[in-house]
């Protein structure tokens, strides 16, 4: 029986522009389990990233409830948010979002500077196979290699949850393949916890379990009996 | 290193430009505070210093003959703790190899060899001997001057004899830190000394055995100093006393303390202004930073940086910028300071500048600058840490242009796109482009501040020596004389033109108000020395009533119509109450004037002078110089045109220094914020300006929104500016005001016309430098690149 890593009850993110209400997430009931590897599907505006952003403790909920093992986020104050995110908390994002003015290793150090337990940030790259381009800047890496340092930069902390959101959005489908590789491995040698945010619907293939979105709401989850390799996906 | 840490040093590499313009202005307020701190602290130490040491006296008093029996009853007068008399009196002198005569103030030294008070500090070789009737000691300046050793001799004119006196030694005193001599307005080291004559040979050529005409009192801490006066006064009446004052009326002191009030003026009036706009610098720059990096922010959110290290970061920044500067300003003001005391140098004699402590100024200094940096800083930096790590991750919202009031004026006028595009980018960050402007106009400021002085000090040389004493030569009688030697003195060889004036030692009273001063008195139509006043206007005493310089009048509560209270000093020491007749501006001296033949009958005499006053052939003037020689009643010879020639000289170097010195500063602090504001611009519109590129516009056409927007805010900035540079100089003008003299508040047209265009080149100056990376824009990247 698997065990729960988050629990979301009832979760709704109302987004008030003052002319416009923006119902982000309504009413959202699911769990995520330790180990897994889930990826999240659906169309722009869904609320993905939301629950995403949710979860990773950079965005408060309007309504319902979060928890993350057996305590709850909903609620926490910045300062306790800050914390959570530092000690459990791992994100990916899109545009890889890394510091222009340092190298890869300095990019990865900028976590291992702030956890308890970090790895060495030349053992994160080597993680994902950048252990040539340690001293390389963003400026100096393809994207695919930028969204590579992004993820050992988050796992350089070992953290217990790792959040991606399109990881592989801006890449083609050979950097796309590295890059899905580089989490599949994380999954599964250190046993993180991952979600997943695609448009890529093959995507789905390779995890554990799959949760479908659409207008704020979670259409439907289904769990892959067989998983596929990541070079086997069909772009 | 942490990487955090690493980021901030390669930002702060990167941006270096800005950074140093920053730097650069906040220097300058760190080097101004230095500068002008250290040598307020150094010159008052060194004059604390001296004084104490020295014995500096603490009332002074003249007499025209008392006797030394009356010492005992003034040093036993309440909180006297020393009195001490002494023999003083002005001489001519005949230096040889020198044509010009040169006027000498004796001071007698005591019989037992140092005076209690004002001690002399020997400089080189001895103090005379007691005994001796033909040996002196002379003050330091007029021996360097003259280039006297001791050893030397020079001749003076001692009531009526020339005497051949050689000098022992050199001195210091107290009382000479500034040394004026009579009718001067600047030191003329070779032309006035201060000569130490043994008390007995003193006595003898003034014929004062068993009296004195010279008191110097030490008081005790805490003493009543008017007290002291009036009792002072009270005892000396009797002997010819013209009263007793205190240090604020001793010349030496006065022009110190003058000197003093200049420098804690600056020291308040100009550092804030750097510190200000540096400050708002900061601010600007590191808004533009934050902006940029949100993303960057958003991140290190998510990877678990508090609000407290994310705004620690960007302060970090803001500190090193701000270190940077106080490294500049710390050695640009040791530097100016050294300068500064080399002119000291110049003017004061001091036999030692002790400079006390000063690394604590720095420290004082160096957190001012950090201060205004953080506080430039500290709204940026809060922000930043505040923002929502989900927002942060977004691209921020473009700016919402709204349509105007201004929108409705632009269009009338038909204005250009690229001129609509400033225009609107001006009314979109009011806030931004007024504090710009408000940057700028501190450059037009500090520059017209500091041309005033130019013009002040123009406006002061033309009515001092252009309209009021147009004479080449002063002849100072020691007593006053009939008119009639007037006519004698026709016969001097090259005189030309020759008038009389007669001059009394006065007080002016006006209930419990009184000034110590000069009632100055000429004939109507005198041509060579004028009452002049504030704007040019030559005005006759009217007979009947007295006229007042302005700043005495104010410093009286008196004004035309009331009555003033005079008591005469010299001769028939009488009191008459005479009418205000009216009030003139003058910038120099506080004196009062009568006409002349209502002066000699309110003192019931014949015509009486007490200087003469010529003009002179110069072709004879070494023929003038001889004759002058061999005139017993010569007290002293002030040479106008000398005098005049040396102050132009002395001053225009030293405006021409502190020209040169505000022209720097205004052109750090306009380069700071037109700099900076076009870097910014440059970075906000990349995009913009790209696309335009790519539409078919010019390089040309594109750089004028960013040189336009640059320009027309430094063209706001100049009304803004021009006001400022009123208040500093009015502020200027407030500080320096004293009992000497008071500067003029005048600044020509010329002047702001100057300021602004000097910081309209070196605004467009910028903007071409920033200019510069237009061209090398490149299209393609900007297009793709994400904010």
């Amino acid at each position: 029986m698997p065990v729960p890593v988050f629990r979301v009850a009832g979760l709704t993110k109302v987004y008030d522009t003052g002319q416009i209400k923006v119902r982000a997430l309504d009413g959202v009931d699911l769990e995520l389990y330790e180990g897994e590897f889930t990826v999240l599907l659906g169309p722009s505006g869904s609320g993905k990233s939301t629950l995403l952003n949710i979860l990773g403790g950079l965005d408060a909920a309007t309504g319902g409830h979060v928890w993350f093992r057996d305590r709850e986020l909903t609620g926490l104050s910045d300062r306790a948010l800050t914390a959570y995110r530092r000690d459990h908390v791992g994100f990916v994002f899109q545009f890889y979002n890394l510091v222009a003015s340092l190298t890869a290793r300095e990019n990865v150090q900028l976590v291992t500077d702030v956890s308890r337990n970090p790895m060495s940030p030349a053992e994160a790259l080597e993680m994902v196979g950048l252990a040539p381009r340690l001293d390389h800047f963003p400026a100096e890496l393809s994207g695919g290699e930028q969204q590579r340092v992004a993820i050992a930069r988050a796992i350089a902390k070992r953290p217990d949850v790792l959040l991606c959101d399109e990881p592989t959005g801006a890449l083609d489908s050979r950097t796309g393949v590295q890059v899905l590789e580089a989490l599949k491995r994380v999954n599964d040698e250190i046993g993180t916890a991952t979600v997943v945010i695609t448009h890529n619907v093959a995507i789905r293939k390779m995890a554990h379990r799959v949760l479908r979105f659409q207008d704020g709401r979670l259409l439907g989850m289904e769990v892959n009996d067989t998983r596929v390799d990541p070079e086997e996906i069909d772009w | 290193m942490h990487a955090l840490d690493r980021k901030l040093l390669r930002d702060f590499a990167r941006l270096w430009a800005q950074a140093l313009a920053i730097a650069l202005v906040l220097g300058c307020g760190v080097a101004a505070l230095l500068t002008s701190f250290v040598m307020y602290q150094a010159l008052g130490d060194s004059r604390d210093a001296y004084y104490e040491r020295n014995r500096f006296a603490d009332l002074w008093a003249t007499a025209r003959r008392a006797p030394l029996s009356l010492l005992p009853d003034i040093a036993a007068l309440p909180g006297v703790r020393t009195a001490e008399a002494r023999i003083e009196g002005l001489v001519t002198l005949d230096i040889p190899g020198r044509e010009e005569g040169a006027v000498g103030r004796i001071l007698s030294l005591p019989a037992s060899g140092e005076p209690l008070l004002n001690l002399p500090l020997l400089r080189s070789g001895r103090l005379p001997d007691p005994d001796a009737t033909d040996e002196v000691a002379v003050n330091e300046p007029f021996a360097r001057a003259n280039r006297f050793v001791p050893g030397d001799s020079f001749f003076a004119n001692l009531n009526g004899t020339r005497r051949e006196l050689t000098i022992t030694g050199t001195v210091l005193s107290p009382e000479f830190i500034y040394t004026i001599g009579p009718g001067a307005m600047m030191p003329d080291n070779e032309g006035f000394g201060v000569i130490f004559l043994p008390e007995r040979a003193a006595a003898a050529a003034f014929d004062m055995s068993g009296a004195f005409n010279s008191l110097t009192v030490g008081l005790y801490k805490g003493a009543s100093e008017p007290e002291a006066i009036d009792r002072i006064d009270a005892l000396l009446d009797r002997y010819g006393g013209t009263g007793a004052h205190g240090r604020d009326r001793q010349v030496s002191h006065s022009f110190v303390s003058s000197e003093l009030d200049q420098l804690w003026t600056m020291t308040i009036v100009m550092p804030p202004i750097f510190f200000g706009v540096a400050a708002f610098l900061v601010n600007m720059v590191l808004g533009r930073i934050v902006a940029l990096e949100r993303a960057e922010i958003g991140l290190l959110k998510a990877l678990g940086y508090s609000n407290r290290m994310i705004a620690q970061h960007y302060l970090m920044l803001a500190a090193l910028t701000a270190a940077v500067g106080i490294l500049l300003g710390w050695g640009a003001g040791a530097w100016l300071a050294q300068g500064m005391a080399r002119l000291y140098a110049r003017f004061f004699d001091f036999p030692y500048l002790i400079f006390r402590g000063s690394w604590s100024v720095y420290v004082v200094a160096g957190l001012i600058g950090l201060a205004s940096a953080a506080f430039g800083a500290l709204r940026v930096a809060l922000s930043a840490a505040r923002l929502p790590p989900a927002v942060a991750m977004q691209p921020p919202a473009p700016p919402r242009f709204r349509r105007g009031a201004t929108d409705l004026l632009m269009a009338r006028l038909r204005l250009s796109q690229p001129a609509m595009m400033i225009l609107r980018s001006i009314t979109r960050w009011p806030a931004r482009a007024t504090m710009s402007a408000l940057g700028i106009a501190m450059g037009v400021a500090v520059l017209s501040a500091a041309s005033f002085f130019d013009d002040a000090m123009d406006k002061m040389l033309d009515t001092t020596f252009g309209l009021a004493n147009r004479q080449d030569a002063v002849l100072m009688f020691a007593e006053n004389r009939p008119e009639i030697v007037l006519d004698e003195l026709r016969g001097l060889p090259g005189a030309l033109q020759i008038e009389g004036q007669l001059v009394e030692p006065v007080v002016l009273r006006n209930g419990h108000l009184e000034k110590h001063t000069t009632l100055e008195a000429r004939r109507p139509g005198a041509d060579l020395s004028r009452i002049v006043g504030g704007s040019g206007r030559v005005i006759a005493a009217p007979p009947g009533g007295v006229v007042l310089a302005a700043r005495l009048a104010r410093q009286l509560g008196l004004a035309p119509g009331d009555t003033v209270e005079v008591d005469f000093l010299s001769g028939r020491r009488e009191t008459a109450l005479l009418p205000v007749t009216a009030t003139i501006e003058q910038y120099i001296g506080l004196a009062a004037y009568m006409d002349f033949e209502t002066l000699n009958a309110l003192r019931r005499q014949a015509p009486q002078v007490s200087v003469a006053n010529l003009t002179l052939d110069p072709a004879q003037r070494s023929g003038f110089h001889r004759a002058l020689n061999g005139m017993p009643a010569l007290a002293g010879t002030a040479m106008i045109t000398d005098m005049r020639r040396s102050f132009d000289e002395t001053l225009r170097e030293n405006i021409s220094i502190t020209a040169t010195v505000y022209i720097i500063l205004a052109v750090l602090i306009t380069v700071g914020v037109t700099y900076n504001g076009a870097r910014i611009q440059l970075s906000e519109r990349a995009r913009e300006l790209a696309s335009l590129r790519i539409l078919g516009f010019s390089r040309g056409e594109v750089s004028f929104i960013l040189v336009g927007e640059v320009m027309v805010l430094a063209l706001l900035a100049q009304p803004a500016g021009w006001f400022a540079g009123l208040g500093i100089a009015w502020a200027f003008t407030q500080g320096i005001e004293s009992d000497l003299y008071e500067v003029p508040f005048v600044i020509v047209p010329a002047t702001f016309a100057r300021a602004s265009l000097i910081v309209l080149l070196t605004a467009l100056g910028s903007a071409m430098v920033v200019r510069r990376r237009i061209d090398r824009l490149d299209l393609v990247a900007v297009m793709k690149t994400r904010e």
